[in-house]
């Protein structure tokens, strides 16, 4: 603990750590100093002197937001001096800042129009012209309003120093500085929106967002990114069924306002005009629209036949999937459908990880240890793209804390530039390249390793090997793709495992083999596509589907129930580092059901509705809570919109994890599975079709 | 892109007088000996630099587009600074300043048609006590009357 200074702030005796800033001091005991440019996190720019204060003994007026505290200090915030400097200031912004507030995105909750209705003139003794310039559009996310900037540079900062792109800057000088993007008229970037959140005023608008609606008028949820593994919260702006904005400024949920271009704006996959709204059952030879009772009927009727004689049943989950239905589905094809034939595209080695722990369950890093670890060191894998949170992490980490990062991949990545070694070798050698870190590494107090789908199977024990040799507490991740891939292999979407890692009693099939199998007699897929790059064998196989669109392995079902999306359904999904958070279901789609309810349905219709139990999350969720080793997490935290870290393994996990079925999709900022394909805005920006780093 | 030997033992001795890792702080002494030797600060001059430095081509702009003495299009042989602020001004910049302007035929930051001089009103260049001060390239010029430039003008036009 840093030394307490003692000062007084409005006659309040306050006792604050040295180096503390003014400005922080006062906000944590609760006394508000305006500022626009001053963002906890970012450098210090004392550029738009809102924050002035009077210090006693000073000669003039302090800026709060650079000025350290010191023993003694006397503080005043509010006497009249302050309050005639704070107008004076706003008189100064609003000279060249446009009052088109009921038009502006940012009206209702614009930092400037909140600061002039508390602390500013009702007039301006300024009559000169504004300096006007039209709107620019410097990508599909983002258009730059340059007149109503405030050059408060937040921007500027987050883009370099919190994404490490530094894709905007500011030229030229005085009343004619302007923020500015990176390729001239437009953005090379990764498009991820966080200059246009933290934007105090409308200057920043985002394409998605703009001129759609009034704050005001929309209901704000706070529900978990459906795309990568990284678990991100992200509030969706509703109003009338559809999601209008995704954002998290309210910094609830691990990623505290980080998101990027998935979780902030591809939720536009939700209402794309293919999505299905209808059951569609195969006749004669097509898929044709069906009622919901019809379709559910075609498929009890076809799965009763099945099991009747005695044929096998294929089951591939999803990796979108809440842990309830996954936990449920795979209940029902154990219990009803008898069968082990389960299983769902593996992303990386997850299960040898947690068999070479065996049961040391301190050693599973979370998100917040990312970015409180002395030092962290990435294997074979490309972080900033294909994990944005856990790289915001480590620079974070890197800016606040000075960790140190160890980069070993193959080709040049985003941690490089906060690295301090970085090793560049072969595809497929980086594990053996980690050995020559060694001796830098035991020198370490603490260390996190994370490791991409190349890392498998002996790789993994071998790393576990490495980091138990060096003496030091290690941590690590296992990087998985998708926003439920920790929960279905969790869930036991597994032919070898049941839910909690329990070997399971015969082995069923793996999806392969479940493709590859001549006699397969059924095939129920729900939220995959493992027909994309791939054959089933058994061409008279009963297929159903469950899909949000009619995807490669839809076409060729026999029965498709439409599916509702992650932001249409509760739940609980867990991230890459296991943490299991709660889905809040933001909207409805017309014909849509969760898949939850749709297998409730369907084992209603089986007469089985008594096996599986109830099909609402909540009662999954508490089933799983007790029959799921680790998942017994405190539910008052998920039940409040927190994370909490799964515990699963206690011992060995004894089967040997197929590691020739794990790989990664390596889906990059721009791309998303089948969601991605349905993303008008990923899709839209240039950088997808550029080799983009 | 290429410098002259000169230039890049100038670059050298920039890179290496600052700390691994800071070598930012040679962006604007290096800009402006290439702009010396280049004539103006091109794109192609910013990328340059951007990638010596290790900074974004964007960050280079910033900089550029910051101080007054970077150009981005060429300037003429001669290049006239003529201050214009307070203690010139009290003495006859602002005279001396039209007087250029009418006899060049030509404005702030513009270049006579034969690309001889070019002509830039600058704020002080610190000659106050020799008001009205003005500078050619990196040579002073002190207590001008419109006489004195009118022969310096001439002068430069005909010098090669």
């Amino acid at each position: 603990m840093a030394d307490l200074v003692k000062l007084t702030i409005n006659d309040r005796h306050l006792e604050v750590p040295a180096g503390t800033l003014v400005i922080e001091a006062a906000k944590r005991n609760g006394i508000e100093i305006p500022s626009f440019c001053y963002y906890e996190g970012l450098a210090l720019q004392a550029a738009c002197r809102m924050c002035l204060v009077e210090v006693e003994k000073a000669p003039k007026l302090m800026v709060a937001c650079t000025l350290p505290v010191a023993e003694g200090m006397v503080v005043r915030t509010e006497t009249p001096t302050v309050q005639q400097a704070r107008k004076s200031m706003l008189e100064f912004l609003l000279s060249n800042h446009p009052l088109d507030c009921p038009v502006c995105d940012k009206g209702g909750e614009c930092e400037l129009q909140d600061m002039v209705f508390r602390y500013g003139a009702g007039e301006s003794r300024f009559t000169e012209q504004k300096v006007h310039e039209d709107e620019k559009q410097w990508s599909p996310v983002v258009f730059f309003d340059m007149p109503r900037c405030i050059l408060c540079f937040r921007c500027v900062r987050i883009c370099g120093e919190g994404m490490g792109v530094n894709a905007l800057g500011v030229v030229n000088r005085g009343v004619l500085s302007e923020i500015a993007p990176n390729k001239g008229d437009h953005l090379e970037c990764d498009e991820c929106g966080m200059c246009i959140d933290i934007c105090p005023v409308g200057a920043l608008t985002s394409g998605t967002y703009r001129y759609k609606t009034r704050p005001w008028e929309m209901e704000h949820v706070g529900t978990i990114c459906t795309h990568c593994s990284n678990g991100c919260k992200t509030t969706l702006g509703v109003r009338n069924d559809k999601i209008i904005r995704g954002n998290n400024r309210d910094r609830s949920g691990i990623n505290g306002e980080f998101l990027c271009i998935k979780g902030r704006y591809a939720f536009d996959f939700s209402d794309h005009p293919d999505r299905l709204q209808t059951p569609l059952v195969r006749t004669g030879g097509k898929l044709q629209p069906a009622s919901w009772s019809q379709a559910l009927e075609v498929v009890a009727k076809n799965f009763q036949d099945v099991k009747q004689r005695g044929g096998r049943f294929g089951v591939i989950g999803s990796n979108h999937t809440t842990n309830e239905e996954n936990y449920y589905l795979q209940k029902f094809a154990r219990q009803v459908l008898m069968t082990n034939n389960i299983d769902h595209h593996r992303t990386g080695d997850v299960l040898t990880l947690l068999d070479a722990l065996s049961g040391r369950n301190e050693a599973l890093a979370t998100t917040q240890d990312l970015y409180q670890s002395k030092a962290i060191l990435v294997v074979a894998a490309e972080l900033a793209l294909e994990h944005p949170f856990l790289s915001f992490q480590i620079r974070a980490n890197y800016r606040h804390h000075q960790a140190h990062v160890y980069a070993v991949t193959s080709q040049p990545v985003r941690e490089d530039k906060t690295a301090t070694v970085i090793v560049r070798a072969a595809p497929g050698a980086e594990l053996s390249a980690v050995e020559s870190l060694r001796e830098k590494l035991k020198a370490e107090p603490e260390l996190i390793i994370l490791y991409g789908d190349a890392i498998k199977g002996d790789g993994v024990r071998k790393l576990v090997a490495f980091g138990t040799s060096l003496g030091i507490p290690v941590k690590y991740v296992p990087l998985v793709d998708y926003s439920n891939s920790r929960g279905a292999v969790d869930m036991g979407l597994m032919p070898e495992l049941l839910p909690g890692y329990q070997p399971s009693q015969a082995f069923g099939l793996t999806w392969a083999d479940m493709l590859a199998s001549e006699d397969l007699g059924a095939l129920w897929v729900i939220g995959a596509n493992p027909l994309k790059n791939a054959e089933l064998r058994a061409r008279n196989a009963f297929m159903v589907v469950q899909e949000m669109f009619l995807t490669d392995t839809a076409q060729i079902a026999d029965v498709v129930l439409p599916a509702a999306s992650a932001y249409e359904k509760s739940g609980t999904v867990t991230n890459v580092c296991g943490e299991v958070q709660r889905l809040k279901r933001a909207i409805q789609t017309m014909g849509a059901k969760p898949d939850l309810e749709i297998i409730g349905l369907i084992a209603k219709e089986m007469d089985a509705a008594a096996v599986v139990g109830p099909w609402t999350s909540d009662s999954v969720f508490e089933e799983i809570r007790k029959n799921v080793r680790g998942y017994d997490v405190p539910v008052a935290m998920i039940a409040t919109g927190g994370a909490a870290q799964t515990m699963p393994v206690n011992g060995r996990i004894a089967v040997e994890s197929r590691t020739d079925l794990i790989r990664s999709t390596h889906d990059n900022l721009f791309t998303s599975g089948t969601l991605g394909r349905y993303s008008k805005m990923l899709n839209s920006v240039l950088e997808r079709r550029l080799n983009y780093h | 892109m290429t410098f002259s030997p000169e230039l890049e033992a100038k670059f050298d001795k920039l890179l290496k007088s600052y700390p691994p890792g800071r070598q930012r702080a040679a962006m604007v002494p290096m800009l402006l000996f290439a702009q010396d030797e280049v004539g103006s600060v091109t794109r192609e001059l910013v990328d340059e630099v951007a990638k010596r430095v290790g900074v974004q081509a964007l960050q280079v702009d910033e900089v550029i587009t910051y101080y007054s003495m970077l150009h981005r299009k060429p300037l003429g042989k001669h290049h006239v600074q003529i201050c214009t602020n307070i203690s010139c001004l009290l003495t006859g910049g602002e005279e001396l300043w039209k007087h250029a302007c009418a006899k060049l035929g030509i404005g702030h930051k513009e270049v006579t048609p034969d690309g001889r001089i070019s002509l830039e009103e600058v704020e002080c260049i610190g000659a106050c006590s020799w008001a009205p001060a003005l500078q050619v390239n990196y040579d002073f010029h002190h207590q001008v009357t419109p006489e004195k430039l009118d022969q310096l003008l001439d002068r430069l036009r005909k010098l090669t």
